[in-house]
């Protein structure tokens, strides 16, 4: 398959910088897949799994928040947060999942309070379905 | 040298010695803290460059479409997001950063929302409201806790509860030089006519949902990502601070030690000189 040229940035730094063949990201929409001679194309992405596929390679990864832009030259992902699924710290994600579970359960919980655990638990539920797949 | 006995001035030398002690630990604890925030200012970087330019290119090629995040409304209420330290002794650091939050927010309707102990502290002596105080300590604020922050900035700015938003925060120049400056988050500003004018056609973008739908969902990430830029800045210009400060304080200590070891010796000597004397004048 053709490569093209990408590129993921996050506030920690430069994640991936090279060539790849097919990009997959959930964007808002639903998951949407890149190759290479794509349409100029922006999107804000979601929560979920990312699949970069590099010289032959498939790479999973968590790919939460930020957003997406393809142009002619290169293709750009800028997430909030993107961990490689070997990377991903898979207690720290079940710690992050019960705290949040209980704030949910918690009835006395104010509104912001169950929004934020909420987002939590959804982050949480997403590192350990990609953390399966290394 | 009459008048100050030699124990007073060692006992002073003493305590001189381990404060100096103190500051150089301090010192070197501001320093590898600095390495380490520096290479995230750095690392940061690349983000926010790639947000700010994907946002001039969305306003630049729709001129059609208005968001309520770039038309600028008559101001009444402003927020400020200000970024100070948790500690003290870290030159003026803390006071230079919340004395220009002070200059700027004064006969404006203002609400503060704080980030660093003491920043809530010298907001809350002025009796100048506060959004919230959950951000006391300015060490536990994450890129989390920005992108949450952002979240609800973006969504009250929407419902009018504030006209203006800005952050102040230091600047990290260099090592040796932070300033303080304050940026405007909301409204955004429009990019420059001129810049249209030589931009590139970019009609034949695709977006997910509509452009506008993208452009709102993207403000609260850019903002967040700002926020995140701001706190990461604040944090080595303080470690930097610190460090300056410190390593002048330990400067300080040398020289007074110095200074006291001089005295010392002088009365020890003029204290030999006097009990000579009295042997030879009682024989």
């Amino acid at each position: 398959m053709t490569p093209f040229k990408l590129k993921i940035v996050t506030p920690d730094g430069l994640i991936f910088d090279g060539e790849a063949e097919e990009l997959i990201v959930r964007t808002t929409g639903g998951d949407v897949a890149i190759l290479a001679r794509h349409i100029n194309y922006v999107a804000p992405l979601g929560m979920g799994r990312a699949v970069v596929v590099s010289g032959g390679q498939r790479r999973t990864a968590a790919c939460i928040g930020g957003m997406l832009s393809v142009t002619q030259e290169e293709v750009t992902l800028v997430p909030t947060t993107f961990e490689w699924a070997e990377k991903i710290d898979v207690n720290r994600a079940e710690a992050s999942y019960q705290r949040a579970d209980k704030i949910l359960r918690d009835q006395n919980a104010s509104s912001t309070e169950l929004k934020l655990a909420e987002a939590r638990l959804h982050r949480a539920l997403v590192r350990k379905s990609v953390a399966s797949y290394k | 040298m009459a008048g100050v006995s030699t124990k007073e001035i060692k006992n002073r030398i003493r305590s001189m010695e381990s404060t100096k002690q103190i500051t150089k630990a301090m010192e070197m604890v501001a320093a590898s803290k600095l390495r380490r925030a520096q290479a995230q200012v750095l690392s940061s970087r690349p983000y926010f460059e790639i947000l700010y330019s994907t946002i001039q290119d969305i306003t630049r090629s729709n001129r059609d479409f208005s968001s309520l995040y770039l038309t600028g409304r008559p101001v009444n209420r402003v927020l400020y997001i200000v970024i100070a330290g948790d500690r003290g002794l870290a030159g003026g650091y803390n006071s230079n950063i919340l004395k220009q939050v002070q200059t700027d927010i004064q006969g404006k309707d203002a609400v503060v929302l704080p980030i660093g102990k003491k920043a809530v502290d010298f907001f809350k002596s002025k009796n100048i409201p506060l959004l919230t105080e959950n951000y006391a300590e300015a060490a536990m604020v994450g890129i989390g806790d920005c992108f949450s922050i952002s979240k609800q900035l973006s969504s009250a700015f929407l419902a009018g509860e504030f006209d203006e938003i800005y952050v102040a925060f230091t600047s990290f120049v260099s090592v040796l030089s932070q300033t303080p400056a304050s940026l405007q988050l909301l409204p955004l500003k429009q990019p420059e006519h001129e810049e249209k004018a030589e931009g590139r056609p970019h009609s034949d973008t695709v977006y997910e949902g509509d452009s506008e739908e993208v452009f709102a969902a993207i403000v609260p990430e850019y903002l967040g990502g700002i926020l995140y830029g701001a706190l990461c800045e604040s944090r080595a210009s303080e470690q930097a601070a610190r460090r300056a400060a410190m390593d002048s304080a330990t400067q300080n200590a040398d020289e007074m030690i110095a200074d006291l070891s001089l005295k010392y010796n002088r009365a020890r000597q003029a204290a030999i000189t006097q009990e000579i004397t009295e042997i030879v004048a009682g024989s």
